[in-house]
């Protein structure tokens, strides 16, 4: 039960904190209950994956998530989640909290300094994205204005993409945080199409390093299923209240827990924790 | 770049997008029966419920070990307890992403869209690789 409220309370600040549920689940499930760090990551990844799964119909159907985009990122990224999860599994548990703890505290300096580009100037799509033909058209409905979007540095982000799924399958955080930076400040992808893209990008990453840390006996229901659930409708809860709280001084709360839950898993792993 | 593309998701996205809704309410729904049917005690677990807190402060391989818990896919084997049986939605939620990619292959094929068949067909592969349990893990 006091999962299931944990959980509900972190899926409305993820939404009005404009961050996955991934994230905040495992440092601070891992900080602040007694779960095993193996368990929390499985954990981790079922409900980022839940997440995306109960989002990802909406943003497709809605031409906001493109699929032409998330194709061969998901190919990419879900293949490196493999060996993330296998190397996060194999490596005692204080190096993976000792990395966690850094790789959040990174995740701290990134919300705080990372610029977000609403509509990137992109002068001409590459080679690459020009052959997989990925660009698209949107409408945003804030101006009514008609989006036509593209992509450039596509290697580059592809080879970026190796990475957050390397870290993705390692910590069970879920990528979102790495994925729009990668698709809107390198890619050029417009925000909300980069946003809608890394949510649904979420439910192919983490399925595949799910399943590896299933297979390795790392998931609990009495752990994952109140958590799913918790999140789930935190998050129903959160996109209401959205409209009536201020983002940023729930954006500045989250850097606060995250902050705190990063320096736990550090000094976790240092064994004076 | 082409300037004169419609507004709106392409045929095979809108496909993804239903299958995906639908699977993620099949399995959802048949994970909160069947945790109700652990919670509420109505199906005996292999763990007992008020020993879980003894075991979930472990590694995997100790939890494993001290419960003599098979891994990959033996919780098959295992239905007749109520706590495998929430495996099987947790597996589906998994395992929809699969199903999803396998849909649109042919929509590709047909719309002569041969480079994003094959990158599906090799995501079909990935995940089905890492649903199967070949690899394996050193463990702590």
């Amino acid at each position: 039960m006091i999962l299931l409220v944990a959980t509900f309370i972190m899926g409305i600040i993820a939404v009005l904190g404009g961050v996955g549920g991934g994230v905040l689940f495992v440092p601070i499930i891992s900080g602040f209950f007694p779960f095993h760090l193996d368990f929390v990551r499985g954990a981790g990844l079922l409900v980022a994956l839940a997440g995306a799964l109960a989002a990802g119909p909406g943003l497709l159907r809605s031409g906001l998530a493109s699929l032409r985009l998330a194709i061969p990122v998901a190919l990419i990224a879900s293949s490196c989640a493999i060996v993330g999860a296998m190397v996060g599994l194999a490596l005692p548990t204080n190096i993976v909290q000792l990395c966690l703890g850094g790789t959040i505290l990174g995740i701290c300096v990134l919300m705080l300094t990372a610029k977000k580009s609403t509509l990137p100037d992109v002068p001409e799509s590459d080679k690459l994205s020009s052959i997989l033909k990925i660009y698209g058209v949107y409408r945003e409905e804030s101006t009514g204005e008609t989006i036509n979007w593209k992509v450039h540095r596509t290697p580059l982000g592809l080879c970026l993409f190796v990475i957050i799924g390397i870290m993705a399958g390692m910590f069970g955080l879920g990528a979102g945080w790495a994925n729009v930076p990668v698709l809107n400040l390198l890619m050029g992808a417009p925000l909300k199409i980069s946003v809608a893209t890394s949510k649904f990008l979420l439910s192919i990453t983490d399925t595949s390093a799910a399943w590896i840390y299933m297979n390795q006996g790392c998931v609990i229901p009495m752990m994952v299923v109140p958590s799913l659930v918790g999140i789930m409708l935190g998050s129903f809860v959160g996109v209401r209240i959205l409209k009536v709280v201020k983002p940023t001084f729930i954006r500045w709360m989250v850097i606060g827990i995250l902050a705190f839950a990063g320096i736990k898993a550090f000094t976790k792993g240092l064994g004076i924790g | 770049m082409s300037q004169d593309q419609k507004i709106g998701p392409s045929p095979e996205q809108v496909l993804y997008a239903n299958i995906l809704n639908k699977g993620m309410l099949i399995g959802l729904g048949v994970l909160l029966i069947t945790f109700a049917l652990y919670v509420f005690g109505i199906i005996a677990p292999y763990v007992p419920l008020d020993q879980l807190s003894n075991y979930w402060g472990h590694s995997v391989t100790e939890y494993l070990h001290e419960l003599d818990i098979p891994t990959g896919w033996a919780w098959l084997g295992m239905l007749g307890y109520s706590d495998f049986l929430n495996f099987i939605g947790i597996a589906f939620l998994a395992g929809v992403s699969i199903i999803c990619y396998m849909a649109i292959v042919p929509t590709l094929l047909k719309n002569g869209d041969t480079i994003y068949a094959v990158l599906a067909i090799l995501e079909v592969i990935v995940l089905t690789a890492a649903a199967s349990g070949i690899f394996g893990s050193g463990g702590h």
